[in-house]
């Protein structure tokens, strides 16, 4: 419904997300995430030249595209960690586009974990997951000690709440930073090109939590470069190309490309 | 004391003098680390007037010689109708002075915490005053640690120059013997002995420290992570 506004680049608009449409009106139901018609540049650099796509709820999509493409500054103007110039964003009922946003209130509702895990480093892997839900939800400590391991065993390190992060592989690390997003109960989660710091080895046990949280039925965005990965676990792929939605669809969608671009950038990257 | 050399009257009163270049100094440790830690704390502040009032006090100061700093509370505020004993206007100048260089010395290590982590504390919805006290001090005062033991050094030496404001401290202790008995070169070697004992161990801690920073992070947090 979105997606085939920009008729000028001639983006593919694949069945998938449309025919969400008659759906989710017969069930009221809002997309979790609606990006309409978002501009976005630094300086003179354009980035996001009219980006347009809906999540609804329980749905996994992936954004893929070479680097550039303008797909992690996509996904971080979910989180308001840029502010778009133009059009608008909706997440969970919040007006991300909105200068008068109770950010706050956003990112208790959305997760995100980054490439670089970002981990603080003079807290324990359980002080790590348990000091926002302290914090920000007020949580007794025994409370938030609960939430911590449910989550940590979710992401299967239960075993390593008392270590420090420097202690722990670079995968260990991000799956706790995935426990630590998770530990605050989102409605959707944001995942920045979360395995792209590591090694091919450590790559699988990422992913393997990731499937698990979409199977459990979260509402996910990933940006990647797994492309196998995408195509297995996403409900919708969209692939961007100069700050533009490209093409979408399902993950069948990569093995027959429709556009040249996306036949190019698959050639390349697989 | 007849025979015009240097006797136990003399080393008593050179300790009495030491013990007050302690005194002094921790004063303006303690007294300029409060108000560095405010400094610090502004001069990293959203709001661009606290900004800019945090840093012109720091230029002032840090383009100051201490000297003048010195003489501006001890002679200047007694012509202003303020007469401050020197121990008084000595405190209150090395705290201007400790505060301008502990505030920017500490800024400098607020804002060595990778902006990642401050961008992670956000993402948690933690409001501005619990990423700064949960993520980002913590993590600076670590880093702080041995630059501002090194600092302590600097802080014990210069509070040799409230001598010239009469505080019997070290030097001025120093000098009137040396008024007595007229042998500078044993008097100042004796005091140069006594600073390099209280300094040398101040320098090698600040080494270790650095030194141990190096092999990581690892500890438990200096600042209490529970919140109420």
């Amino acid at each position: 419904m979105n997606l085939a506004q920009d008729a000028a680049v001639q983006p593919v608009a694949h069945a998938a997300l449309s025919a969400q449409q008659p759906q989710q009106q017969g069930l009221q139901q809002q997309p979790v995430v609606e990006l309409k018609d978002v501009h976005k540049s630094f300086g003179i650099n354009q980035v996001l030249k009219g980006v347009s796509f809906a999540i609804p709820k329980g749905q996994v999509v992936a954004i893929i595209g070479k680097s550039g493409s303008g797909k992690s500054t996509a996904l971080r103007c979910i989180d308001r960690l840029e502010i778009i110039d133009s059009g608008t964003i909706n997440v969970c009922g919040h007006a991300v586009h909105d200068p008068a946003i109770d950010l706050r209130q956003l990112r208790q509702d959305v997760g995100i974990v980054f490439q670089s895990y970002n981990l603080f480093p003079h807290l324990t892997v359980e002080q790590n997951v348990t000091l926002a839900p302290k914090a920000v939800k007020n949580l007794p400590a025994a409370k938030a000690r609960e939430i911590a391991a449910r989550t940590l065993q979710q992401v299967g390190l239960a075993d390593k709440a008392q270590a420090y992060p420097e202690q722990l592989s670079g995968g260990q690390q991000q799956r706790v930073a995935i426990a630590r997003s998770l530990a605050m109960e989102p409605q959707v989660m944001l995942f920045d090109e979360v395995t792209s710091a590591l090694d091919p080895q450590l790559t699988g046990e990422v992913l393997r939590v990731i499937e698990a949280l979409a199977q459990g039925g979260m509402t996910m965005v990933l940006v990647t470069h797994e492309m196998e990965f995408a195509a297995r676990v996403a409900d919708t792929i969209i692939y961007m190309h100069e700050g533009k939605v490209w093409e979408t669809g399902p993950g069948a969608m990569l093995k027959n490309p429709q556009t040249a671009e996306l036949r190019d950038f698959l050639s390349h990257g697989l | 004391m007849i025979d015009g050399g240097l006797n136990s009257y003399h080393l008593q009163y050179l300790l009495f003098g030491a013990l007050w270049t302690i005194g002094l100094s921790l004063i303006a440790f303690v007294g300029g680390g409060l108000a560095g830690g405010v400094i610090a704390l502004c001069r990293v502040s959203p709001i661009k007037a606290v900004r800019w009032a945090t840093i012109a006090w720091i230029q002032i100061i840090q383009g100051t010689p201490l000297l003048v700093v010195l003489f501006l509370c001890y002679f200047g505020l007694s012509i202003a109708g303020l007469e401050l004993p020197a121990i008084v206007a000595a405190s209150i100048a090395m705290i201007v002075y400790v505060s301008a260089y502990l505030g920017e010395i500490w800024r400098g290590c607020i804002e060595s915490v990778p902006r990642t982590q401050w961008e992670a504390a956000e993402c948690l919805a933690l409001s501005r005053t619990q990423r700064m006290r949960l993520v980002v001090l913590p993590q600076a005062v670590r880093i702080a640690t041995p630059p501002t033991v090194g600092f302590m050094v600097q802080i014990v030496k210069n509070t040799s120059l409230a001598s010239i404001v009469g505080f019997i401290e070290l030097v001025r202790a120093g000098q009137l013997i040396n008024n007595s008995i007229f042998q500078p070169f044993t008097v100042y070697l004796l005091i140069a002995i006594v600073y390099f004992a209280m300094c040398y161990p101040l320098s090698v801690w600040s080494r270790k420290l650095e030194q141990r920073q190096q092999f990581g992070n690892r500890g438990p947090a200096t600042v209490p992570v529970t919140t109420a």
